[in-house]
């Protein structure tokens, strides 16, 4: 019941959008429907705390504490990017960017991309998370090209065609572990071979050289969703291009969707094959995702850019705790999930904000932020501190958690590795930061007069900073949801 | 049905998938390629009602149909209409010569073999000594995703790639759970019709898109 809500919330408000003309309290809907499905995240938290998953449609919707955890990292990261629809739709109507019909289609497309998320993590089949993870780029793509510059529709093109091949690849890997389930001579029917629980109970006997490559397909397939490497190009391109708060979206929540496809595969494939022919694969797609990362990031000269090569960073960051894959280490994962979705979809939005204030997204024409724009500057600021892995946000403590996983797990040298990209990554952000931010005011500070921006980023920062240093609410939650995959 | 006939019909049908693949890297105009499209749609088609006869699966004979309906019909008439909206592309324009192109396929072809020797181990049996053909047709999808240019070469490539995927998963397991076969065709079909969108939008706004004119995103 609670998972059939869960989807009827953004589907209800894209149907809205879909039949009235534009208003601006349509935009307010979309971001009803969020809190909606995070209410209907927690309860299904709550739920799922006593142990037991709940299920929905026959079997076809289920949502273990994994599901209901990734449920609420959903409705958070909506929630803020929803919020600023009504706003920015309202102020691109005013300067002419938009069409009123396109700013409902903007609407609609939103809740459909919601809608997609929200059906990945909640399916019980492996065949049907994938089918939603490649209809979100499908909703995904007229958001990226909502600008209508050459530069969006090459963006956009880009993103369709290198994700919708990346993800074909997926689509074999799943096709190859259905394989190896329906010859694992243990009894199963034949259409439930592709449902999560049924693999889990037949993962030792599934034959390992299938199992191998189905494993290597579906990490370079969902691997390109996640955006790590070598098939990250897609990311700064659509990230750089889209409006603000659709680069929150994907940024803070579509990517840890794809990951958690990931986690779910890795768990099938740990069983069947144990723990070192997955570590192996994760280790490598992690690493290569850091020193890219890194190495784009020291000459980046584009505010939007940098975010999606630090995005590609956490990503590899995620990739090396699922390595470890200990029940610490995929904690920390999921924690790592909440807290850089709660961090970049601030970070993206405030810079959009940055973006329409100052005309560019180029680093080298805008500087001392703080100084003329006090309040989004401090946004950006504080947001850019927490995203560095400082103190008392939740990404310390969640990066510090993952790193020592990784020595349990014997794997100090990846830590060693890690550390040194994540210090090239920490010199290069900060050094295009002190530019950006600091510096003395040519003219009277401007005081940002949008109180719709800044509540929600600000609470999202609290957030991320609360659950850095308080664990209450969420450690159980936490462990549960660990202990289905790790 | 007779054992060697369904074999036979098996056979048949698979390798055409394989030979419009490797037609579509040899002919130039987009015309011939979207008709190839259409053929092996068809012959995708093919394969999975041979099966369904053969299995008594009525669930496969509908995704059978289905096939027919999106990969035989609706996403041919697409590619068409794409064609007409940008008469540049009228012509492929290949990276690589149409000589070293056949060439390539070739070394893909027996690529294709030797990889899949461990899927056809598992279950040594008519169908699955086929895969090959559909991991060729996927290998053969990404050449052609690489080496060419047009917009509308690249969603052929993309088209090969799944069509190749679609063929293995019908050979190996009788095609997927229906829901997800379902799902997996409306996902084609509307990945095609974005792009179409995408093409007919941006040249009415920007007056040619061509990917090898993509080269303003890059670092």
């Amino acid at each position: 019941m609670l998972c059939v809500l869960a989807l009827a919330f953004p589907l209800v408000a894209g149907v809205i959008a879909l039949a009235m003309p534009w208003r601006a309290w349509i935009g307010w809907v979309s971001a009803l429907s969020a809190a909606g499905v995070l209410g209907v995240g927690i309860a299904l938290c709550v739920e799922a705390s006593s142990g037991t998953a709940t299920t929905a449609l026959h079997g076809g919707l289920r949502a273990d504490s994994l599901s209901s955890f990734m449920v609420v990292v959903i409705g958070c990261v909506s929630l803020l990017a929803t919020l600023q629809t009504p706003r920015v739709m309202g102020r691109e109507i005013a300067e002419r960017a938009t069409t009123p019909r396109h700013a409902s289609l903007y609407v609609l497309l939103m809740q459909a991309f919601i809608t997609c998320m929200l059906a990945a993590v909640l399916a019980a089949n492996l065949g049907v998370l994938w089918v939603a993870v490649e209809a979100t780029t499908i909703a995904t793509t007229f958001l990226v090209s909502h600008n209508r510059t050459k530069k969006a529709f090459e963006a956009s093109w880009k993103y369709v065609v290198l994700c919708s091949v990346g993800i074909a690849l997926a689509f074999f890997g799943t096709v190859l572990m259905y394989f190896a389930a329906l010859h694992s001579g243990v009894g199963a029917p034949h259409s439930a071979s592709l449902n999560w629980t049924a693999l889990m109970a037949m993962a030792p006997h599934l034959n390992h050289g299938v199992m191998r490559l189905a494993l290597a397909l579906l990490v370079l397939g969902y691997g390109t969703k996640v955006g790590l490497a070598p098939t990250h190009s897609w990311l700064a391109d659509a990230h750089s291009q889209a409006p603000a708060p659709v680069s929150a979206l994907m940024s803070g929540v579509l990517l840890t969707v794809a990951f958690y496809a990931l986690l779910r595969c890795k768990a099938i494939a740990d069983a069947a094959l144990g723990p070192a022919f997955p570590r192996a694969l994760f280790l490598v797609v992690g690493l290569l995702s850091l020193l890219v990362a890194a190495a784009l990031l020291i000459a980046q000269r584009d505010l939007k850019r940098m975010l999606a090569y630090s995005s590609v960073e956490h990503m590899g960051l995620l990739a090396l705790g699922a390595a470890a894959g200990s029940s610490l280490a995929i904690s920390a994962v999921l924690l790592h999930m909440l807290g850089h979705g709660l961090t970049k979809s601030t970070l993206f939005i405030s810079s959009g904000e940055i973006a329409h204030a100052e005309g560019t997204t180029e680093m080298a024409k805008v500087t001392a932020l703080l100084a003329r724009r006090p309040v989004l500057g401090g946004i950006f600021g504080c947001g850019l501190v927490a995203l560095l892995g400082l103190p008392p946000f939740s990404l310390f403590i969640s990066e510090f958690a993952m790193a020592r996983a990784e020595v349990d797990a014997g794997l100090w040298w990846v830590v060693a590795l890690s550390l040194l990209c994540l210090s090239v990554i920490f010199v290069s952000i900060t050094n295009h930061a002190r530019h950006l931010l600091l510096g003395a005011a040519s003219s009277r500070p401007m005081v940002l007069n949008a109180r719709s921006v800044a509540v929600p980023l600000v609470s999202a920062l609290v957030v991320c900073a609360f659950i850095g240093v308080v664990s209450w609410p969420l450690l159980t939650l936490l462990h549960a949801a660990a202990h289905v995959v790790a | 049905m007779n054992g060697s006939f369904y074999v036979g019909a098996l056979e048949l049908a698979a390798g055409a998938v394989l030979v419009c693949a490797v037609i579509t890297l040899w002919r130039r105009q987009i015309r011939t390629i979207v008709t190839m499209l259409r053929l092996q749609g068809v012959a995708l088609a093919v394969v999975a009602g041979v099966l369904a006869w053969h299995e008594h699966d009525l669930g496969l004979a509908f995704t059978a149909l289905l096939v027919l309906a999106v990969k035989g019909g609706l996403v041919p008439w697409l590619l068409r209409r794409v064609v007409r909206h940008d008469p540049r592309s009228r012509e492929t324009a290949p990276l690589m010569n149409v000589p070293s192109s056949l060439v390539a396929a070739a070394i893909l072809i027996v690529v294709s073999y030797i990889v899949t020797s461990k899927l056809t181990d598992l279950a040594p049996s008519g169908a699955t000594r086929l895969v090959p053909i559909g991991v060729a047709t996927v290998l053969v999808g990404y050449f052609m995703l690489v080496t060419r240019r047009r917009a509308v070469s690249q969603i052929v490539g993309l088209l090969l790639v799944d069509n190749g995927i679609a063929l293995v998963t019908f050979l190996l397991t009788s095609g997927v759970p229906l829901i997800v076969e379902l799902g997996s065709t409306l996902d084609v079909l509307l990945v095609v019709v974005v792009l179409q969108v995408l093409v007919v939008n941006a040249n009415a706004q920007h007056g040619s898109f061509e990917s090898d004119e993509m080269r303003e995103l890059r670092d």
